[in-house]
């Protein structure tokens, strides 16, 4: 079991990380240029230097065109029209047109705001024609100079390490306290255990800070391994994040607790934590914006701890938060964890 | 409470709802004897053996094990008594050695005591090597005689056997029963459940417990002489089929 536990958070991360990744490198996209101007060309060119793209330019867009799209040769065709150069110099409203290809929703848009960044960096310093018989008149100044914060390249690891993580924490939190309680059901020893005279507190808290060291360990290995091989940034304190992770713990083992008061096998053990753990975890935000739920399933986020502790470990280590920005969410975390602990310990004297 | 007496049972009862699962049990257990506590599967003994240790609070009647109350003094009882029970609810993933030392500091015996104890117990049942072996990896016999050593480690008044020797065979069944006799001779009293009558022979005195109530207690001579019976086999027998008859 043991080695289990300290391998667990190289494999997550490492595997999970580069697999589960939704970000844009190498995306296949096809350039008609349809101008052949000045503008054109050092967009193409831009668009060839950059490292999200391999570019391959059509001399026109037809039925081949769309054939690269539909076969999944090329992932968007940007199409950019004739005198495109010219309308834009002289203040003419002009157009490009981007197709992509949508089955990937979420990576569609993606490619979407890149090609426009991309364009929109490479032409706001268009200079206008000189125009002599008005001078008031000046193209409208594109000035679209986005900075992604927090993750300055849109390095999805970054975004996902946080949230697996958080799922690593959890199981040791959860699985770990429930499959070892239910164990000594199955194996009779709890039967042992209370014919002695042990008290049912120091029983429990015998159970307990042990997986609690080992999560504020495995989460240390984690952040670790995310530093070296990820270059995840750890801009807030340390002592944040320590106290955010003992919170944490708190809950996620009193939720293990709890399971194991209801369940006599682990079998049974395990298929509620899974039942439990998917919506949470899916829930919480781990591959998804949780402002973009809808609201009722915002609502259910009140109530799901790993919600909390995602958006938690995100904000300290990528914004650098402290415990007064996150002061709501850590009051969510005592109580949730306090509740949750007297809950599990209350139901667990009644039952034994 | 007579001096004598380790275990005062009286007037006990027991309801779950509306079953009465211990009606009215009276009986008494001496100092340093082995009391044999026989019954038939769903007779009431394993309540009556839980509400003895501490684990269940009576509905009514008066219990009194190792001089405490097993109403008000639960906690005082468990640190007094042994209790292995037909599980023998040792921790596999542990080793012989680790299992005696975890128990052993439950019960709060010192540490230095431990290991003099430890060091007798392994001369005395010749496991040198065992005690460093996994109790996964145990033969049953041996699991039943650690277990039991571990029930008396800390020197309990009482010790609760609850079909210790289910499932072994007759020569480790007599070599635990020679545990057993030695831990009497140490002052233990031995408080046993058993369905082999060839060992309730081996009791000093016996009870005989018949849907919820006791209908025979005495030493095996006298019952076997009460019933007419050539052995404790055919007293057993006899009990149950008057129940059938009723």
């Amino acid at each position: 079991m043991i080695p289990i536990i300290f391998i667990m958070p190289f494999v997550q991360t490492l595997i999970l990380v580069y697999a589960a990744t939704l970000e844009l490198k190498n995306t296949n996209i096809t350039i008609v240029d349809l101008d052949h101007s000045v503008i054109s060309q050092t967009l193409c060119s831009k668009f060839e230097a950059s490292p999200f793209f391999n570019v391959n330019f059509e001399s026109g867009y037809d039925d081949d065109t769309e054939y690269l799209l539909l076969t999944e040769k090329t992932k968007a065709v940007l199409i950019i029209p004739e005198n495109f150069e010219n309308d834009l110099k002289s203040g003419i409203k002009t157009q490009l047109q981007l197709n992509i290809n949508a089955i990937d929703g979420q990576g569609a848009g993606l490619i979407s705001i890149y090609v426009n960044q991309t364009i929109l960096s490479q032409l706001s310093n268009v200079k206008p024609f000189a125009n002599k018989t008005n001078l008031q008149v000046m193209p409208a100044k594109i000035n679209a100079n986005s900075r992604f914060w927090y993750n300055e390249t849109l390095n999805f690891k970054h975004f996902m390490l946080p949230g697996i993580l958080t799922i690593l924490v959890s199981m040791i939190g959860i699985f770990l306290t429930s499959l070892n309680l239910v164990r000594e059901k199955e194996m009779g020893t709890i039967e042992q255990i209370n014919v002695t005279p042990i008290k049912k507190w120091q029983f429990i808290a015998g159970k307990l800070i042990p997986f609690w060291i080992i999560g504020l360990l495995v989460l240390g290995i984690g952040i670790g391994i995310g530093i070296v091989l990820f270059d995840l940034p750890f801009r807030g304190s340390l002592l944040t994040m320590f106290v955010f992770t003992c919170l944490y713990l708190i809950t996620s083992i009193a939720l293990g607790l709890l399971i194991s008061d209801f369940a006599s096998t682990q079998q049974q053990a395990m298929f509620t934590i899974f039942f439990f753990f998917l919506i949470f975890v899916l829930m919480g935000g781990i591959f998804t914006s949780v402002e973009s739920m809808p609201e009722w399933a915002q609502n259910i986020n009140k109530i799901n701890p790993m919600y909390y502790f995602m958006k938690i470990i995100r904000s300290v280590l990528l914004k650098g938060a402290t415990v007064f920005d996150l002061i709501n969410e850590f009051f969510a975390l005592l109580g949730y964890g306090i509740l949750a602990l007297v809950v599990a310990v209350w139901q667990y004297r009644k039952v034994n | 409470m007579s001096e004598e007496n380790i275990i005062e049972v009286k007037n006990l009862v027991k309801k779950f709802g509306n079953f009465t699962a211990n009606d009215n049990l009276n009986f008494s257990v001496r100092k340093s004897e082995i009391f044999g506590f026989l019954g038939a599967n769903g007779a009431g003994k394993t309540t009556a053996i839980k509400i003895l240790c501490g684990l269940l609070l009576p509905t009514s009647g008066e219990v009194n094990v190792a001089g405490f109350d097993a109403f008000k003094q639960r906690n005082m009882i468990k640190k007094n008594i042994g209790y292995m029970s037909q599980g023998f609810s040792l921790y596999e993933d542990l080793t012989v050695k680790e299992n005696i030392e975890f128990y052993a500091g439950i019960y709060g015996v010192k540490r230095s005591v431990i290991k003099t104890r430890l060091n007798e117990l392994v001369e005395k049942l010749h496991i040198h090597e065992l005690k460093d072996e996994f109790v996964k990896d145990l033969p049953l016999g041996w699991k039943q005689k650690i277990a039991f050593s571990v029930a008396i480690f800390h020197k309990p008044q009482v010790v609760f056997l609850d079909e210790p020797t289910s499932g072994v065979d007759p020569i480790t069944r007599r070599q635990f029963w020679d545990l057993i006799y030695e831990a009497v001779d140490d002052g233990i009293t031995a408080f046993i459940t058993t369905h082999y009558m060839d060992e309730a022979e081996y009791c000093d005195r016996i009870s005989i417990m018949v849907d919820g109530k006791i209908d025979a207690m005495g030493t095996p001579t006298e019952l076997k002489r009460l019933y007419n019976a050539q052995n404790m086999d055919d007293v057993f027998v006899k009990l149950a089929r008057k129940q059938e008859i009723i």
